[in-house]
């Protein structure tokens, strides 16, 4: 069991309040997963920029370095045990490579011009207020709280995951063909920093969409091509987007007003939304894609 | 009319009052306020009272329900009237999946939609539908009626046993074992019982239903195997 919470609001006016809602929701999804939490929150992002979300151990002055190292501006925004280091997007690529040869007691959890994606073991409540999730304001977010089943309640194994810029995704369920879809895809180039099948399918997503389809259509190739249990909630730079595997194995519920689009294991998590008394509640069928983009 | 406002009173407490009602019981009208979609509302209860849930309710609301009728003013979520064995449910909005699964008695009624697994493993509870239900539903169903005014979902009563269903719209396919069958008088009779109690007398015509059920091919003990024990 896991729960996963999504917000994706369409009324520009709800965006400094987009932290505090997704908090109240994933709250509310402790008795889903109280093992650890995360969340990826899609916030301001400048052009030419990249944001790099990074945690571990020892952060302090890790962006003055990384700066020295490769010659660029880094701006640097700690947030407890991640931080956020701001760099020119030509530049990621070897500001990586300094974080791998120099830090690899630091993980990448997430990279793109608008994402941040922060995870934690411990009760949900706790992981949001430890980060500030709802001080936070953005255009969407998504978030997840974990039940481990089948690997170690560790921080790595915490949801979201992101293998691509600004995508991320949550689970809830369990992938049966991961082992050979890893091969697969890093043989594609896809890198891979868990073992958790979670991360297999968000991968999945990063190599379809690399390769030129939209969220919706690589969506609609795991349907084919993911063989489990899933409920994914996935984000994009402008998209949001939910599909259940084809017998609707784990549960999904659903919000829609002229505000915003809502997802939630159970309607619990939405109840304290505003105006969801008169929102357009539905479970999402099964196999079925459901993506929302923005302008 | 005790009203309970879950906005401050704990669901456990809401239970724990109903389950305390003697069978005479003055207190026959019960209406919980803030329900905010939290799980096992009016579950197990035994007396006949009628509840109603102002908003959405979670998972197996009017859990192994027997005399109780209980009304949810928004959707129900998985389970709602599962194991029921007497009494009346009825959702005004759509419900979850496993809807009155594995039910003995009693009648649910569902103004919307149910999404999948509806009626699962069925056991004498009558359902009325008015929307549309999922994949899955009547599986292993093995008595009572299911009756759906809309379009049923993939593998209808697969594996199903002695259950009657009764759709008026598309089936998108039938599960193993599931076949159509004729409508003949007693089940027009049937059919006109459950829309009637579902109040829909006159308003919907049963010779626009069709009926599913049982080949028998499946869980019939087989003569030829009678060396086998």
């Amino acid at each position: 069991m896991c729960g996963i919470v999504g917000l994706f609001l369409k009324d520009k006016a709800l965006e400094p309040k987009l932290g505090a809602m997704l908090a109240t929701m994933l709250e509310v999804m402790s008795d889903r997963g109280p093992d650890s939490a995360g969340f990826a929150v899609y916030g301001t992002g400048d052009d030419g920029i990249v944001k790099l979300t990074v945690r571990g151990p020892a952060l302090a002055g890790v962006g003055d370095a990384l700066a020295a190292a490769i010659g660029t501006p880094v701006t640097e925004s700690p947030n407890d045990s991640h931080v956020v280091l701001g760099l020119a997007t030509a530049q990621e690529a070897a500001a990586r490579a300094w974080l791998a040869a120099e830090r690899p007691d630091l993980a990448v959890t997430g990279s793109g011009k608008r994402i941040e994606l922060y995870k934690e073991v411990g009760l949900p409540g706790d992981v949001a207020r430890r980060f500030d999730l709802a001080g936070m304001s953005g255009t969407h977010g998504i978030g997840h709280t974990r039940m481990a089943t089948e690997s170690a309640v560790t921080t790595a194994g915490a949801h979201p995951f992101s293998t691509g810029p600004d995508q991320c995704l949550v689970h809830n369920g369990s992938l049966s063909n991961h082992s050979s879809l890893r091969r697969m895809l890093t043989r594609e180039g896809i890198a891979f920093t868990t073992e958790n099948d979670s991360e297999v399918a968000a991968g999945y997503l990063s190599w379809k969409m690399r390769e030129g389809a939209s969220l919706a259509e690589a969506l609609e190739a795991g349907l084919e091509d993911l063989d489990g249990f899933f409920t994914f909630v996935v984000g994009t730079e402008n998209g949001f987007a939910v599909v259940r595997d084809p017998i609707s194995c784990k549960p999904a519920v659903m919000a829609e007003t002229d505000d915003y689009v809502a997802f939630a294991s159970e309607y619990r998590a939405l109840a304290g939304l505003p105006g969801v008394e008169k929102a357009k509640v539905f479970e999402p069928e099964p196999a079925r894609v459901y993506a929302w983009e923005r302008n | 009319m005790p009203v309970v406002d879950l906005a401050v009173t704990s669901k456990r407490a809401l239970n724990e009052s109903l389950h305390a009602l003697a069978p005479d019981t003055n207190e026959t009208l019960w209406r919980v306020e803030n329900p905010g979609g939290q799980h096992a509302l009016a579950v197990g209860l035994d007396v006949p009272v009628t509840v109603e849930i102002a908003g959405h309710a979670g998972y197996y609301c009017g859990g192994m329900n027997r005399q109780a009728t209980i009304v949810v003013e928004g959707n129900a979520g998985v389970g709602v009237g599962e194991n029921m064995m007497s009494g009346r449910i009825h959702v005004l909005g759509d419900a979850s999946q496993s809807a009155g699964a594995t039910a003995h008695g009693g009648l649910l009624v569902i103004d919307g939609n149910a999404s999948a697994r509806c009626g699962t493993s069925m056991k004498g509870v009558d359902i009325v539908v008015k929307g549309s239900i999922g994949p899955m539903s009547a599986f292993m169903a093995q008595s009572g009626a299911l009756v759906v005014l809309g379009d049923a979902g993939d593998a209808l009563g697969d594996s199903i046993y002695e259950a009657r269903l009764y759709v008026r719209g598309e089936v998108k396919s039938l599960g193993a074992d599931c076949i159509e069958k004729e409508l003949r008088d007693e089940h027009r009779a049937e059919l006109r019982r459950l829309l009637d109690a579902a109040g829909l007398d006159g308003a919907v015509k049963v010779e626009d239903f069709r009926r599913y059920g049982s080949a028998r091919t499946l869980y019939n003990f087989h003569v030829d195997h009678a060396g086998a024990y």
